[in-house]
């Protein structure tokens, strides 16, 4: 079974390397562009069936390690 | 007083902060990650700077989780004075032992130099040498130093005095360095026996280098 799981700064903790990005395509004329936000993708191979057993385990994962939940928000995928 | 400083794969400040604290006339020991437990009869336990782990997936994220911090939680849950310069900040942070956490610097830079600092409150057992309001000048060097906690815990420091320093000019006004909440550069738990900054005073011990205001920060520890 395959996790990924995704981790972003939160709603209203500045994301300076998405500003950075932003701002970088403005100068390059995609106008369009409202809002970037850059996070990390973490992908995990599990030895594990169950697939309610691997959401719970992942979650752990983050909570404990994979992301820092003073400032970050992640999401679980898993199939 | 007898100092333990402790070392992770990719510490870089060990012996610097060995330097200043035997400069000042105290015992130091290295003690590996790996390790367990604390020399006894320690007086103050220091997390040093670098880039433990190379900063992988996020700066002392990894490192918390040595034996030796485990060590580490349990001498300061007890009332053990521990201090985190720089990398050991971030790893202060990571564990839970300061409040908050520290990103990537605004400006994405790595900054690498003499900062002013204003001294916030002096009320504990690290700047206690210093004067409230005194501008200390202080190297600073790194890339994830942007302080940020959520309002709650920003009214909680400001009402315990747990504020000790921010980033100011040379007449204590606080600047923008690195984009942290309300200039911060330096904290402490609520129990103020904890404290975490990301300027690194070890650097600053001979005038003729810059500064030899990180004497007298680092002498509080030892009246």
């Amino acid at each position: 079974m395959t996790a990924t799981v995704n981790i972003f700064l939160k709603e209203g903790v500045l994301d300076p390397q998405g500003k950075a990005a932003h701002h970088a395509l403005d100068s390059l004329g995609f106008s369009d562009v409202e809002n970037v936000r850059i996070g990390k993708q973490i992908i995990l191979q599990l030895d594990c069936d169950d697939k309610a057993k691997a959401q719970a385990e992942v979650k752990e994962m983050c909570e404990t390690l994979l992301a820092n939940t003073v400032i970050e928000d992640y999401s679980i995928e898993i199939h | 007083m007898n100092v333990a400083v402790l070392r992770f794969p990719g510490t870089n400040c060990e012996f610097d902060t060995q330097y200043a604290f035997e400069k000042l006339g105290h015992t130091t020991k290295l003690v590996w990650h790996e390790d367990e437990k604390l020399p006894t009869n320690i007086d103050l336990v220091v997390v040093p700077g670098g880039f433990s782990y190379g900063d992988y997936l996020r700066s002392g994220s990894i490192a918390r989780f040595s034996p030796i911090m485990k060590a580490v939680t349990a001498y300061a849950k007890e009332g053990g004075k521990v201090l985190g310069i720089c990398n050991g900040f971030q790893i202060l942070t990571e564990a839970g032992l300061l409040p908050g956490a520290l990103k990537r610097n605004n400006n994405l830079h790595f900054i690498s130099k003499l900062q002013n600092l204003c001294v916030i409150h002096n009320d504990n057992a690290f700047l206690n040498q210093c004067n409230k309001g005194e501008v200390l000048n202080i190297p600073i060097a790194h890339a994830d130093g942007n302080y940020y906690i959520e309002e709650a815990g920003l009214k909680k420091l400001e009402a315990n005095h747990q504020i000790l320093l921010r980033y100011s000019d040379a007449k204590g006004n606080p600047v923008v360095v690195n984009g942290s909440v309300t200039s911060i550069a330096g904290i402490c738990n609520e129990e103020k026996n904890v404290f975490g900054l990301m300027p690194h005073p070890e650097r600053a011990l001979e005038v003729i280098l810059g500064s030899d205001d990180g004497i007298r920060m680092l002498k509080g520890f030892d009246s």
